[in-house]
């Protein structure tokens, strides 16, 4: 027992309502996160639910195509800028970021919470939107459809984006100044651990990127409301330039949802193997190189909307070229296993069923920038697959292994080793059964946004809606053994897992100022192995 | 599982019989590729086991040659994919000149077809088999994508300007046509047949089908009609271009620029007539924008295309 656990932990400071709703500490707003993204979380996932039952005969029978056009509308806006984009930075990035680098908060604290107050009232206009019966664009709103065509609530759903973006450029700028100024004594860049280094990486995107997408939501606002022509052909304007904007930030968006999840990998991968992440410097520097190429890709979207032919050569060129830190990250990886103290805890588990996951959806990203197959697979299951084995298969993995890795030392309580290893091993099953049949699809022709469908894709739609049912309870599962973990886990210890990092030396869960006196760094991280205080195993039976 | 693979679809053109080839060949380097990252974890994860014996001796935490070549090599392997397939998708911009020009208009939530001499239909397209078919795009409201899997090819039906799309089908035979870019409510029911057939057949059909003239006719009428001719006719007193020779040349404009007049500038000629003033003409001529559809300025389009080699019949030179 360490001296600092006599002091109050984050958890115990104050227990009333307003303790909560006013607090300015990074731990408890990452709470408050976690709370709001799980719900919509659900909300999501029940609208992906619809789908799924929808999609198992060929005809419409759950909806309507308006109903239908709605469920996956709705779908797309809740899971990418209400669940995936906040996920791990909003959570973990808040969390951890300053206990990592030995701050006592976020440089900004007020900041921080006015992000989370954003967040929500951008919350309230998308629960707004489905109260009032939805909005039928798909989650790209491309035009004109958005603009001129739609009936749905165009405007209120642009709403809902426009304020969280908000949230999204607050937070990013937060982490920014937090790790240019509050770094702890001797904590250089070069000892920064690879998750910060990642949700740095993330928070240029977020400042830089997200701006282009507030300004074209209020683009499709004007033309819509006051006719102004922008990108309606028939007042002067150009629907492509619509698409150019969005995916200057939509494709960037996406490295927002997964580059978040490749640090806490390498956290995880390091931890279970007790070394240090092979080629720190190559796996650091790919975040930043993947945040700047990132932004140059942008026209594998259109490659067959329209763009001159010489540009999407261009395009499929550099997003080639962004494949390769990605690849680099997985086979540093792989290599830093080698000669390690493997322990397949629920942590590794989940970095491992990431990997695997983010490899396939990786290699079929690569296939997706070759031209002439995009041509074909453009607008298919092939590309939901894709995006799906991304984001799902790997953000959500991540998130879930970076929950089961950090519960003990967000909420003091082990968490069931058992139970955490049957739920990663049924997500990864589950996500496979739902996803893979989809690339099938893809390429045999099933166009995505389709609820009516040839009789010929059934068995394929039929498998996918089955592996769709075990990955829903697989998520589920979780989230009662927390729960329980809450009341019944066994007290976790400063670091259940020997792991390295300034966040393991603090007691679990960390007092209320963090650090009792600010750390100081004298060495590169991941210097393994590490005195193990406390048995694990007897710590959580 | 057979059924399933003979596709929604089939092979029916050369080019699809690529496109298969060159995805067969990314699968496989898909999979060297990722084959050792699957094998190591899973063998290190058994082999290193926490508290299993093992030599770890000699651990190294980096080596920059490796991963350079482990970045490298990849890479490199990729590049000469994307030289395959930019050669496959640079072709698909390069229709031959004797290809069979069809025009098709996109509207929520149909799709409708024209055949040079005039015949018309909705949400099938009848087309000879072995010859070259170029196909116009148009759009009357929102965003369509015309998808043909079994020729593995698709293109964005843009509203505003005309795409392009062709290919050349060697089986005889019915495909799924469909539109692949979500426009709304109907989306998923707005598709129809691409039915190929022998030439002898497609002329049968051409005939059955009937028609009140070739396009270029129809266009001709449409002219008269809309009094286009009362400007730009011979006897007109108005002080508008002649349009006997105008397509294919450059044209002077207002603000300077040369522009080639081709079917889109003819089309915005109609449409969006303040957009692009020819030099030394007034800027009278009103919009067609609420009166016409695409479908017809497709076919006035192919009038004035008509009279590429004609001479001008007045004196407003
Ligand atoms: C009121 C007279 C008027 C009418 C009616 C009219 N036009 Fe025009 N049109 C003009 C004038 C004047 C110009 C040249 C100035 C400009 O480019 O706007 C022109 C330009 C054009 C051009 C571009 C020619 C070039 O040399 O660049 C095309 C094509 C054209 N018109 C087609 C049509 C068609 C088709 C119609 C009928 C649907 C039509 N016009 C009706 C007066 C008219
Ligand atoms: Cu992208
Ligand atoms: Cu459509």
């Amino acid at each position: 027992m360490s001296e600092a656990t006599a002091e109050v932990s984050y958890l115990e400071h104050g227990h009333s309502l307003k303790s909560w709703l006013l607090t300015t500490d990074h731990k408890r707003i990452a709470i408050l996160y976690f709370l709001s993204i799980t719900l919509f979380f659900f909300v999501g996932g029940a609208a992906a639910a619809l789908i799924r039952i929808d999609l198992l005969t060929p005809e419409a029978d759950l909806m309507s195509n308006e109903g239908y056009n709605r469920a996956f509308t709705l779908h797309g806006v809740i899971m990418v800028w209400f669940f995936l984009i906040p996920s791990i930075p909003n959570t973990f990035g808040n969390f951890l970021v300053p206990l990592m680098i030995g701050a006592r908060d976020l440089a900004f604290p007020r900041l921080n919470l006015l992000s989370w107050y954003i967040y929500m009232v951008g919350g309230l206009f998308t629960i707004a939107v489905l109260v009032l019966g939805g909005v039928d664009t798909g989650w790209t709103f491309y035009t004109p459809l958005s603009s001129m065509f739609a009936n749905g609530n165009v405007i209120l759903a642009a709403t809902a984006i426009f304020v969280v973006g908000f949230s999204s450029i607050l937070t990013g700028l937060n982490f920014i100044v937090t790790v240019h100024r509050l770094r702890c004594p001797g904590m250089t860049w070069g000892r920064l651990p690879l998750f910060v280094w990642s949700i740095y990486a993330t928070s240029l995107i977020l400042v830089l990127a997200t701006p282009v997408l507030s300004i074209t939501l209020v683009l499709i606002a004007a033309e819509r409301l006051f006719g102004i022509g922008v990108f309606n052909p028939a007042l002067g304007g150009d629907p492509l330039l619509y698409q150019h904007l969005f995916w200057f930030y939509s494709h960037p968006a996406v490295y927002i949802m997964i580059l978040p999840a490749l640090g806490v990998i390498s956290e995880l991968v390091a931890t279970a193997a007790r070394k240090p992440v092979f080629g720190y410097r190559f796996v650091a520097g790919s975040s930043i190189a993947i945040a700047i190429l990132g932004f140059l890709v942008w026209g594998h979207h259109m490659f067959v909307a329209g763009q001159s032919m010489y540009a999407s050569a261009v395009f499929s060129f550099l997003s080639l070229a962004v494949a390769v830190p990605s690849g680099i990250k997985v086979y540093n990886w792989t290599a830093t296993l080698y000669k390690g103290h493997i322990a397949l805890d629920p942590p590794f588990l989940f970095a491992m069923s990431f990997i695997g996951l983010f490899v396939v959806g990786g290699m079929t990203g690569l296939i997706l920038a070759m031209l002439a197959v995009d041509v074909h697979v453009h607008d298919t299951y092939f590309v939901v697959a894709h995006f799906h084995y991304i984001m799902v298969g790997g953000t959500v993995s991540a998130y879930f292994g970076a929950l089961h890795y950090w519960w003990p030392k967000m909420m003091g309580r082990m968490l069931p080793l058992v139970w955490g290893r049957l739920s990663a091993i049924f997500i990864f099953l589950g996500f496979n059964l739902t996803f893979f049949p989809q690339f099938i699809l893809g390429y045999l022709g099933m166009p995505r946004r389709y609820h009516v469908y040839p009789a010929e894709f059934q068995t394929l739609h039929v498998l996918s809606s089955a592996g769709a049912s075990v990955l829903g309870l697989a998520y589920l599962l979780p989230f009662t053994y927390l729960l329980y973990s809450l009341r019944h886990g066994g007290k976790a210890p400063p670091n259940p897992w020997g792991a390295t990092g300034l966040e393991w030396t603090v007691p679990s869960p960390p007092p209320q100022h963090n650090f009792h006196e600010l750390p100081t760094v004298d060495g590169p991280p991941y210097q393994y192995p590490v005195e193990v205080d406390g048995e694990r195993e007897a710590a959580h039976g | 599982m057979n059924r399933l693979l003979t596709f929604w679809a089939g092979q029916a053109s050369h080019h699809a019989g690529q496109v298969d080839t060159l995805f067969l060949g990314l699968a496989v380097l898909a999979v060297l590729l990722s084959a050792p990252v699957f094998i190591l974890i899973t063998w290190f994860a058994v082999k290193y086991r926490r508290g299993k014996p093992a030599d770890r001796t000699h651990a190294v935490n980096r080596n920059v040659w490796l991963e350079v070549s482990w970045a490298a090599i990849p890479f490199l392997a990729t590049v000469a994919f994307y030289l395959w397939s930019t050669g496959l998708f640079i072709d698909l911009y390069q229709p031959p000149a004797e290809a069979l020009a069809i025009n098709a208009v996109g509207k929520q939530w149909m799709w409708k077809f024209q055949h040079p001499g005039g015949q018309a239909e909705i949400n099938e397209l009848h087309v000879p088999a072995g010859q070259a078919v170029v196909v116009t795009l148009a759009s009357q409201d929102v965003i369509h994508s015309l998808f043909v899997p079994a020729l593995r090819l698709k293109q964005d039906v843009v509203p505003g300007r005309y795409t392009r799309l062709w290919f050349r089908a060697d089986a005889a035979g019915s495909y799924a046509l469909v539109c692949a870019q979500f426009c709304g409510t109907d989306h998923a029911v707005m598709g129809g047949q691409l039915v190929v057939q022998t030439p002898a057949d497609y002329a049968r059909w051409l005939a059955a089908a009937g028609t009140d003239g070739s396009l270029a006719a129809q266009g001709a009428v449409l002219f008269r009609q809309m009094g286009c001719s009362g400007c730009h006719g011979a006897a007109s007193t108005v002080h508008a271009p002649p349009l006997e020779g105008l397509y294919g040349r450059p044209v002077p404009l207002a603000n300077g620029q040369v522009v080639t007049a081709d079917d889109q500038y003819l089309r915005d000629s109609i449409l969006l007539p303040q957009a692009q003033v020819a030099a030394g003409y007034p800027a009278i001529m009103p919009t067609y924008q609420n009166v016409l559809g695409e479908e017809d300025v497709l076919k006035l389009v192919a009038y004035i295309k008509s009279l590429a080699n004609a001479q001008p019949g007045g004196g407003h030179e």
